[in-house]
Formats: C-alpha cells, structure tokens, sequence
C-alpha cells in the first residue's frame, strides 16, 4: 500500500467528520478478506510479512475513523496540525475547575449514602460533557479547510475530550470495584 | 470401491491434494483434537471410543502416561501425577492456587520465572506437561486420519496474556506440531455454532470451563466473525467449584489441613463427582475416606452448593458488564448467549446468566466438543483446503500493552480490545543528559502502576549518542501478530540504532531451549535430526514453489518479461535443488527466490486490495 494514501483514500470515502459508518465497517470487512494473515498461511516469508503490515495498517485506520476523537484528531493531522507538543496546550479555567470538581466527586464516592447511584449520575454527567464536546467538534470540522483560529479551537477540544475520556476510564474501574464488594 | 481419479494433462494435482489438519482444544480438566473430514468437523476418538483425554499427565521411572490411566492414578501416586498443568502456564508460584495452605506438587526453582514440577522421571516444566498432552493427542489424529498433520490450530482462552499464549506455543513446538495458529476459545465456539446455526448479529460467548473463564462479544456478518470485546479470568472455573466444595468438605469432616497428599487428591475427586451429581440432582451424598481408615458420609445439598459458588459466579458476571460496555452494547442488542464449557452444565451458572443477559442462553450444543470443532475448521482453511471460503476471523488482544515509564507508571502503547494484526509506534526521549542507554520494560493489564500489570519483559537500548536530555528519540514500535503474539522493536531515530526482542523471557522458553529440548526427544525418539531438518526444507522448498506457481497462474500479467524471467530462474534453481540432501543450498535458494518475488508479491497484494473495493459499486455498500 502506498505510504502516502489517506486512510480516507484506503476506504474510498470522502474526507468528512459525518462518516458513513456502516459503509466504513462493510469496506473494512472487504479490505481484511484480501489481506488478511489467515489467508497468507502457506505463502513466502515475505507475503505473509507483507500481509500482516498490511492487515494491521487497515485496522489501524478503521479504528482511527471509527473513533470520533481519533478521526477528528487525524482530520486536524491532515490540515498539518501536529499533536507533537501537548503541553501547549492552554484550556481555559473554567474546564479545569470542573475537572477538578468532578475528580473530587468520583474519589469521595465511597463515603456517599448510595455509592453506586451517585456514580451512575457521575458517569452519565460525562457522558453528557462528551457528547456536548463532540457536537462542537463536529461543527467546526463541517467547515472543511480550517483557519489557524479554528484548528486550535478543535485540539483544545480533542485536548478535553482526553480529559474526560480519562476520567470516564476511572469511574468504570470504581464502578467495577462498588461492584465487587457487592 | 472408490473410483480412481486422474487429473486433466497438464495440471497439477497439488492444488486439489488433502492436507491433514486439526483443531485442538487444550484444556484444564480435558483436550480434544477434531478434524474436518467430507466437508463436516468431527472429533477423534482414542481407541476404546472416547474423545476426551483427561489433561492428565503420570510419570514414572520408566514411562509417560497420559490420559484417563493417568487420571485413576492421581490419588495413589499424586506428586507424579499432574493435573491442570494449564494453570501454571506462563505462571510464576505465586500465581498458583493452594489447598489448605499447600501446593498440589512439590516444585522446585520457586524463584525462577518458569517453576518446575519435581517428579521420579526428573524436573518438568508445565511447557513439557502440556507437549505430553499434546503429543498424545497427535498420535491419536495420525492413527485415525492415517497421516501426518500438515498442521494444528490450538486453542488458548481469549483472556490469556502473551506470556500465557507464548508458553502455549512452545508446548505446541515441542511436542513437534506445525502451530497454524493460536485461536482464542470463545471465537472458535463461535464459529462452530455460527456456521452451524447460519447466525448474523450479536452473540455473546459465555465460556467457563475447568479453569478459565471467557466472555467474548462477537459481530457476525456474511462469514466474517468480529470480535467486539473480550474479558475474563483465566484462574476461575469448574476447579474452584470444586475447591469450595473441597473446603466444605473438610470443614464437616474436621480435616486438618496437614492431612496427606492423598486424602487431598481423593477430597478434590470427590467433590468433583459431587458438583456433577448436583447437575442433574437436588443433593448429592459424599463418603470420604479419612487417613485414619474412618468414614465421614455427608449430604450437600443443591440450595447450599449455590450459596457456596454464587461468589464464583458472581466473579463471571463483572467480566461480562465490562465486555457489553467495551463492545458499546445493551444486552438487549445480544441475540444469543452460547454456553460453552463443562461448567456452564452448573444449572445456577445457566440461571444467573440468564438474568444477566435478560433471555435464556443456548445449550443445545455440546459445550465440551464446540471449541475444538471450531478450531478444526479454522485449521482446515488455514492449511488450504478450502481456497474459496468466506469465513474470517478478526480477533483481538484482552489486555492492554504498555510500558513503564517514570515513576513506576505504565504508558499504554496498545489499549485491550485492539483488533490483530496491529502495529503502533509511540516516541520516547532520554531522561538525563548523555544518556546512553535506554531500558525498555514491556507490560500488560489495565493499571496505572507497574506493580499492577504483568511483566513481559525487559530490553534495553545500549550505544544511543550522548545528547542533552529529551533531545533524542527513541521510537518503540509494538506489533501484535495474528496469534496475539508481541514483539518489541526500540530505534533512536536521529542515530538509527536499534535493538528488539520476540517477548518471551520472563515466563517463556528462548528458542534455543525448545531446539534443545526438541533435539533430546527426538533423539530420544527417532535418532536423526539432520534427516527431519532436511525432510523440513525439502517439504518447505515445495510449499514455496506451488505458492508461487498459483500466483503467477493468477496475477504473471503484473510482472514485464525481464522481471518474469527472473522470478522464472530462481525458481527453476530452486526446483532443481528441492530433491537434494544439501539443506543449506535448499535454504538459500528458497531465500533468493522469496527475494526476487518480493516486488510481484507486493504488487499483487495492492492489486488485491484495489479490486476488493472497486468489485462493488456504490450501492452495495
């Protein structure tokens, strides 16, 4: 495959945010039945070295466009805008403090009356934050070529969204722990 | 009598030739090994009729008995005789579960990384056991399908990590198969069961069995079988049923926990027998022998072995939240739970994954069989006899990988639930400044903290150019193949030195263990290893050319006449020489012809993936 084909281009679909997802999955399932290691068991050394880089780059990019943070993040990447440096990244305050509040919420979770109800809250208030974010992910990138404003706009966005994914990652582990102790 | 066959002129027989293959399911308490013959999977019995060996390995002074012989001897002759060696697979001591605060065997190199099982015939690793297994089961293929196999597809539980899937393989090496490929369990079930039934949708996989647990969500689609998510436990299953119902037991009876080896072995027994009476009865009567030559008779009744498993079962719940949640589905989107596993016979096991999952989960199958059924029609395709099939597998990692950095923390390099074959790169830079040297530690699980996740190993990156800190940069690159395998690769990139490792030295063997190990058994065996190294090559040197001849039958056009000719020379050179003993010259040719077809091949697979968009037009999709 060549080095320097899109992922978009390696599924054929225009360069949009709004994927057509089931198409996505269905030319996915296309692409593995050609190069897939297990139909490369009896070929050279080569083929089947062959086949597994190819197989694992076609995985790589269905993940990248399937997940809406990684495909928005990798639409910036084509506008050239580098994720090298996360630490320039400046947010604004208000986000910050909320962080803060939410990861105080989710570690003082044990001393509430009904744990696990006040958790189920907790997590689907961040549901609600990373749909919210999405949304303005989603606009933005609708506008195709993006100015410099713009783009930084969407990494401060993609910037949060980590932010939430993480601690999203942290109340599922606490909820598996409630959980256990039941 | 069958008719003969004769092949059109000119055409050769090897595309259409029957290779022998084999799904092999090797598990805690029994494996089994199944083939496709006339289209259909079937296992092979032994012998007497049975086809499930008793993962039961005896040694003695003079010999190896494996099976249902080694099995009766457990109780009179225990520290010789091993049983669920699949737990201590790629295991260090402390992972391994004690009875009454004693080990089953007695082990020695406690410290060492692969512990070893102390026995008459010598020190066994729980590699060599599962290769005794393996072995046994081998020869039984060969009698029945009276041939060699060209090759195995085994089955490892989908939540085994590399170390445990690595140590599966050597077992697979050293007793002397071709491993096509590890296949998780729950994914071979479900093949078996989806082509059986000609399911399409959500299924959940709910697979518990002597001692593991697995819950695999899949998506089935026109052949292909997507694996969502996977989650599990490989120390729980049928075994710790047995346990607490050993503990009960010794409870009621006031038996210490110094008691002998044998009472131990005869407790576990029977509660074993006890669990399988509570299958299909309201309680189950125990006689246990004491060492003192007394009885002690008790009942156990259904409502109170419930109460005693429902911890174990509520363990198996957790696991499949956190699948549903991975995969991103309800459990009303999961059209069917397929059991599968001795243990989901536990009628308390089909009750609470009922609840769990909101219908009534499928039992029609038989739970003991699916798996290597499964595995044996992957086999069947992986070895070639198939060309035209649909059936796809994409499978997945259960844990994630990652690597220490500073302060004790795990960096995730490739999260769990990734689909294999993958590959993924992530930078790193030097710490001080000079730095030379870089160590490079590989772990898996899903914790922040190094002291939390499992060790795969450690590399380091030497002779990197004295810079300023965080002025190099050091690419490490994992790649996961399609056996869940992982092989580390680290470069610093403005120098260009490199280093890597296959991740196996914590719990696995190296390579040159299982060479030596393999060159004593069949020294042991058959006294020639140079004759079966070259048989190898020559068989080898075979399979490449009727590769490359179907190729250029399909795609030759890809190739300008001087490329052609080319391509052509090697391998007429290498035809030529794969007749001949000379084993060196037999491997160099194969590598010049793999060389100068590198160019068609890679054309070819561009071609490939060109056309598997363009043969459809947009509606379709």
């Amino acid at each position: 495959m060549a080095q320097t084909q899109t992922h978009f281009e390696l599924f054929e679909l225009p360069v949009s945010f709004d994927i057509d997802l089931k198409g996505l999955s269905q030319r996915y399932r296309e692409l593995q039945r050609v190069v897939h290691p297990d139909k490369f068991v009896n070929a050279s050394d080569h083929e089947r070295r062959l086949s597994v880089e190819n197989a694992a780059t076609i995985n790589e990019a269905y993940q990248i466009l399937k997940a809406p943070q990684r495909r928005a993040r990798y639409m910036l990447e084509l506008q050239s805008v580098s994720f090298d440096d996360e630490t320039d990244m400046a947010l604004d305050p208000a986000f910050l403090m909320e962080q803060i509040e939410l990861r105080e919420a989710l570690a003082e979770l044990s001393q509430n009356e009904d744990p696990l109800m006040s958790l189920n809250q907790l997590m689907s208030d961040i549901k609600k934050r990373i749909s919210v974010v999405l949304a303005e992910i989603a606009d933005l990138l609708a506008l195709g070529q993006l100015d410099d404003e713009q783009k930084t706009s969407v990494k401060q966005r993609i910037h949060k969204m980590q932010f939430l994914n993480k601690l999203q990652e942290e109340a599922e582990y606490q909820e598996e722990n409630l959980l256990d102790v039941i | 009598m069958a008719l003969l066959q004769i092949s059109e002129p000119g055409q050769s027989t090897n595309p259409h030739e029957h290779r022998l293959a084999a799904g092999i399911d090797l598990g805690t308490t029994n494996s089994l090994i199944a083939s496709v013959k006339s289209g259909l999977a079937e296992t092979l019995p032994d012998e007497k009729g049975e086809n499930s060996l008793p993962s039961v390995v005896r040694y003695t002074a003079s010999e190896i008995v494996v099976g249902t012989d080694a099995k009766s001897a457990a109780a009179e002759d225990p520290l010789n005789t091993i049983s669920s060696v699949k737990r201590y697979m790629g295991r260090g001591l402390s992972d391994i579960k004690e009875l009454g605060g004693r080990r089953p065997y007695e082990f020695v190199d406690a410290d060492s990384a692969v512990p070893r099982i102390h026995t008459v015939a010598g020190d066994v690793s729980p590699v060599e056991v599962s290769a005794e297994i393996l072995k046994s089961l081998k020869l039984r293929a060969e009698a029945s399908l009276g041939d060699n196999l060209t090759g195995v597809v085994i089955t490892v539980p989908a939540y085994f990590d590399d170390a445990q899937r690595q140590a599966t393989k050597d077992a697979g090496k050293l007793a002397g198969l071709n491993v096509l490929r590890l296949l998780n369990e729950p994914t071979a079930a479900a093949v078996a069961y989806g082509l059986d039934k000609e399911a399409e949708g959500i299924i959940a996989v709910y697979d518990l069995g002597g001692g593991t647990f697995d819950i695999s969500i899949l998506r089935l689609n026109k052949g292909v079988f997507e694996v969502m998510a996977t989650a599990g436990d490989t120390a729980l299953g049928g075994d710790d049923f047995d346990y607490v119902i050993a503990k009960w037991i010794m409870n009621e009876a006031n038996i210490q926990d110094d008691a002998s080896h044998h009472q131990m072995r005869r407790l576990m027994r029977d509660a074993c027998s006890a669990k399988e009476t509570l299958s299909n009865f309201d309680s189950a009567e125990i006689n246990i022998e004491l060492d003192d030559g007394s009885k002690w008779n008790g009942s156990l009744t259904l409502e109170n072995f419930n109460q005693l498993i429902a911890p174990l079962i509520q363990k198996t719940l957790l696991p499949c939240r956190r699948a549903l949640r991975d995969a991103g589905v309800d459990a009303s989107e999961v059209q069917s739970v397929v059991m599968v596993g001795g243990s989901t016979r536990v009628p308390d096991v089909r009750n609470k994954v009922a609840d769990f999952f909101e219908q009534q989960p499928l039992t029609d199958i038989n739970p003991d069989t699916v798996v290597a059924m499964g595995a044996a029609i992957q086999a069947d395709i992986l070895v070639g006899n198939k060309a035209d099939s649909d059936l796809l597998l994409l499978d997945i990692i259960p844990l994630s990988l990652g690597l220490e950095t500073m302060g004790g923390l795990v960096e995730k390099v490739i999260p769990r639930n990734t689909t294999i074959p993958v590959a993924r790169a992530q930078d790193f830079t030097t710490f001080k400044d000079g730095q030379t040297a870089m160590s490079i530690h590989v772990l898996q699980g899903e914790r922040e903290l190094v002291s939390d996740c499992r060790s795969l190993g450690r590399f380091a990156l030497h002779e990197i150019p004295p810079m300023v800190a965080g002025a190099a940069r050091i690419r490490v690159t994992f790649q996961v193949d399609a056996d869940g395998l992982l092989s580390v690769s680290a470069r610093e990139e403005t120098s260009g030195v490199e280093s890597s490792i296959e991740v196996k030295p914590s719990y696995g063997l190296t390579d040159n263990e299982i060479e030596n190990m393999l060159r004593d058994s069949i020294e042991h065996a058959e006294g020639d290893v140079g004759a079966r190294m070259l048989r190898e090559q020559q068989v080898e040197a075979e399979r490449v050319l009727e590769a490359l001849e179907a190729a250029l039958a399909d795609d030759g056009d890809l190739l300008d006449a001087d490329e052609r000719s080319e391509v052509d020379l090697a391998a007429e050179k290498l035809s030529a020489l794969s007749k001949s003993t000379e084993l060196r010259a037999i491997k160099d040719a194969i590598a010049e012809v793999d060389k100068v077809a590198a160019t068609f091949v890679a054309r070819r697979m561009d071609g490939n993936i060109k056309k598997a968009l363009a043969g459809h037009n947009v509606n379709e999709f």
